[in-house]
């Protein structure tokens, strides 16, 4: 009964979403009041809607109700009570009604908070909104339906991919739908303003704080995703250049840059048409996204339905968004004319550059992930794109990024001088290169990549600390740090996001030039050293988990000769799924972890071990930690919430035509 | 009963990335050998190099690399073996020749292209007058001293 209630209220946000689409913008465009009006209530009625058709869904899996295809298919009586609800969004479709869920949450977050919005705007706002929901909907009751029954319900299910039940990855979707979604917001924005043939300061403003958020969200997302691998797949792999993962990063990359010429077009009143082209493709690359993963035309280690049917689905989408809103960017281009003037030496230039090459990144990013199925199409070769050609293709532009980072973040707006610029980061460059000169003096015929991380570190965290300094004025220390304090907020954010990045460059590099790994057979008893540190293997045991089967190691740490630690990785095997996981055991540390792996038992006695320092590891997440937070800061500027104060300004109801 | 079970799960488990049992005993040449196999694709995995691969294939794979590695071949000759036998499907790092090129060459193309183009923008920018910065109306005047005192 509750799943066909769920079912007939995703029926009724469909027809909901097909009326918000059309009678706002026809309103907004007849300048009928009334007819603005309704998408308020609507966005509000199509988020309630989604939300009982998700939470029926939740309900047939949290009771385990099997005569439910999709819950069959993706649970069982033993799971824990996490992964059951968690499960909800382990598969196609139920990852499809959360996307739809959050599509009709940011729809209705624009319709409760924005009220400072023209009425006009607000209105085509929603419209736009609701027509990515209607898509949607459409796509989930065609092709993908989740409250499909079963004519004979089997007595238990077949369990959910046992590499997803992992706190890391439980909540690793919702978090990068959250960011893959958010950017819808962005284009309705994009497109509204293209409709109604304005982009001004305002625009930039209300824009901005939709990227930050979806920004923030990704970083969080693909650190989650990326830290979930390094844990879970047994040896600390922590990025695969996999299709899928590139999928996130592409609207990443691009979501980076949108939030930075988002405060060119807020402050400065350019770079206004290359903004609203940015919006587009940033929720193209999102759709991009869903399509890679669903569609099955790149092979990728985290493809869950490859359906040829959904992906011409999806496709169909894409095209048909992109298509019209680039249409309509071409014939309105025009009217967006740039006010701003700035020199070539300013934070206008600089924020240009940032963007160059965010979207160049992101642009290389895309063409090695449709490569292998261009040259196959066009040239007939079979080949693949790997890791060695990202790593090499990629990293120039990261370099480059870093390397100008903290010169164009001090730059003053419309005019600077780069001279005083450089004068004021001369110390923290000397000290950057005085910390990259001893770490490669120390290492010994290492790669070089090691040392260059470090000075990124030195140079984007000094950077940034030598920034908000500045940004306290003259005067003694004392009343310098006074100030330092009640700086806005999206000051802070800017320091903290830009130091995050230079953080998680130095673990990337630390990890990649300064790991060590051990693979070699032991037995219980014996140990090894690794790194300075030693390892001894006390037992070996075997039991049972919940709805695993598990060989459980039992490690000591020592640092020294000195017992630091006891370690326990686990192999484990889910006999439903008939899928075996390994559980690496870590001990982490600031400046390193130690990752151990037990393997297969050896014919001569002992059992398989691998372990490995990993140096600065847990920098890469703290880094991606650190950028999330800022955002976070910025987003809690003072500024947004004196535009939402507005609100409180005599209303003026609807402006006289 | 459950003995049984534990002892198929057992034996179902799979075969690890790089086994103790298949490495070499000079450490240069096992260095050489994780070298080229991070750089070759397991063919019956999805996106993964033979060094993390947990396939059966993934492991004869890297047990010829390291066979041609002691038969004295050197990096290239090893991958080019392996390539004339599996294609260039295998490589992860694809080659720079035929159509290959553009893709090598899409990003410093287009990073060519944008800083010509940035450079363009900037350089109309910087040199066009000022437009009239819109005056503020009174209202608005009001309204902003009110924010500002707050």
């Amino acid at each position: 009964m509750i799943t066909e209630l769920g079912h007939f209220a995703l029926i009724l946000a469909f027809l909901v979403a097909c009326f918000q689409a059309t009678i706002p913008l026809i309103g907004a465009y007849k300048r009928w009041p009334g007819w603005m009006a309704v998408a308020e209530p609507a966005a509000t009625i199509q988020l309630l809607l989604t939300g009982v058709a998700f939470g029926a869904l939740m309900w047939a899996f949290v009771t385990s109700d099997f005569s439910l295809r999709l819950v069959v298919l993706n649970s069982h009586t033993a799971k824990p009570m996490l992964y059951k609800i968690t499960g909800v969004w382990g598969n196609h479709e139920g990852s499809m009604l959360l996307w739809v869920l959050i599509v009709a949450l940011f729809g209705a977050s624009v319709a409760w908070f924005g009220s400072n919005l023209p009425p006009s705007l607000k209105a085509r706002v929603l419209s736009v909104q609701a027509m990515i929901g209607v898509a949607f909907f459409a796509f989930i009751l065609l092709t993908s339906n989740p409250f499909l029954r079963m004519a004979v319900p089997p007595f238990d299910g077949n369990d959910l991919n046992p590499l997803l039940q992992d706190p890391g990855l439980a909540f690793h979707p919702p978090f990068l739908y959250l960011g893959y979604v958010g950017l819808s917001m962005t284009f309705s924005f994009a497109v509204a303003a293209l409709i109604e043939g304005r982009v001004d300061a305002a625009w930039g403003r209300w824009v901005r704080p939709y990227t930050l958020a979806a920004w923030v969200f990704l970083t969080i997302g693909i650190g989650l995703g990326s830290w979930w691998a390094y844990y879970e797949l047994g040896w600390g792999g922590f990025w695969f250049w996999d299709p899928v993962e590139n999928a996130s990063f592409m609207p990443w990359l691009i979501a980076a840059a949108l939030l930075h010429s988002a405060i060119v077009v807020e402050k400065r009143e350019s770079l206004k048409s290359w903004t609203i082209l940015l919006a587009i493709i940033a929720f193209g690359f999102s759709m991009v996204g869903a399509f890679i993963t669903r569609s099955g035309v790149l092979t990728s280690v985290h493809a869950f339905a490859t359906d040829p049917e959904r992906g011409v689905f999806l496709l169909a989408i894409l095209a048909v968004f992109m298509a019209g809103a680039l249409t309509l960017f071409a014939a309105r281009a025009n009217v967006m004319q740039a006010k701003g003037v700035f020199s070539l030496v300013s934070r206008e230039s600089m924020l240009l550059l940032n963007n160059i090459l965010l979207a160049v990144a992101a642009f290389v990013v895309f063409v090695g992930t449709i490569w292998p199925l261009v040259a196959e199409m066009a040239f007939d070769r079979k080949l693949s794109v790997g890791e060695p050609f990202f790593n090499m293709a990629f990293t120039p532009f990261m370099v480059l990024l870093g390397l100008v980072l903290p010169v164009g973040a001090m730059m003053s707006w419309k005019r600077a001088t780069l001279g005083r610029v450089l004068r004021q980061l001369r110390g923290v460059f000397a000290l950057a290169v005085a910390i990259a000169a001893l770490a490669w003096t120390m290492q010994s015929g290492k790669s070089a990549l090691g040392p260059v991380g470090l000075f990124f570190a030195a140079w984007l965290i000094g950077g940034s600390a030598v920034d908000i300094w500045s940004r306290t004025g003259r005067g003694a220390v004392g009343e310098r740090l006074r100030r330092m304090t009640r700086l806005p907020r999206a000051d802070w954010g800017k320091s903290v996001a830009h130091a995050g990045l230079g953080v998680t460059m130095a673990g990337i590099a630390a990890m990649m030039a300064w790991q060590v790994e051990d693979i070699r057979v032991l037995k219980v008893g014996e140990d090894l050293e690794i790194a300075g540190f030693g390892l001894r293997l006390d037992k070996v045991e075997r039991l049972n988990g919940p709805n695993y089967i598990a060989t459980k190691a039992t490690f000591t740490l020592s640092e020294e000769g000195r017992e630091i630690a006891t370690m326990y990785p686990e192999k484990r095997n889910y006999p439903v799924a008939q899928m075996p996981t390994t559980e690496a055991a870590l001990n982490n540390g600031f400046l390193r972890d130690i990752y151990v792996v037990i393997g297969d038992p050896q014919q001569g006695g002992g059992w398989a071990v691998r372990s490995y320092y990993k140096p600065l590891a847990n920098w890469i997440w703290g880094g991606a930690l650190l950028m999330a937070f800022g955002g976070l800061l910025s987003l809690t500027d003072r500024r947004y919430r004196v535009a939402a104060g507005a609100r409180r300004a005599p209303a003026t109801g609807v402006p006289a035509e | 009963m459950k003995r049984l079970i534990l002892v198929l799960c057992l034996m179902a488990a799979p075969l690890w990335a790089v086994q103790p049992d298949e490495m070499l005993d000079d450490p240069a040449l096992e260095a050489r050998a994780r070298d080229i196999s991070s750089g070759l694709r397991c063919l019956v995995c999805r996106n993964e190099s033979i060094d993390d691969s947990h396939a059966e294939l993934a492991r004869d794979l890297r047990l010829l690399v390291r066979e041609r590695l002691v038969a004295g071949d050197s990096n290239e000759e090893t991958v080019d073996f392996i390539v004339e036998r599996y294609g260039e499907y295998v490589l992860l790092k694809p080659r720079a020749g035929g159509a290959n090129i553009l893709l090598w060459l899409a990003g410093p193309l287009m990073l060519g292209a944008g800083l010509i183009l940035g450079g363009i923008y900037l350089r109309r920018r910087s040199t066009t007058p000022e437009t009239d910065v819109a005056q503020l109306s009174e209202a608005e005047e009001d309204r902003l001293r009110e924010i500002l005192k707050e």
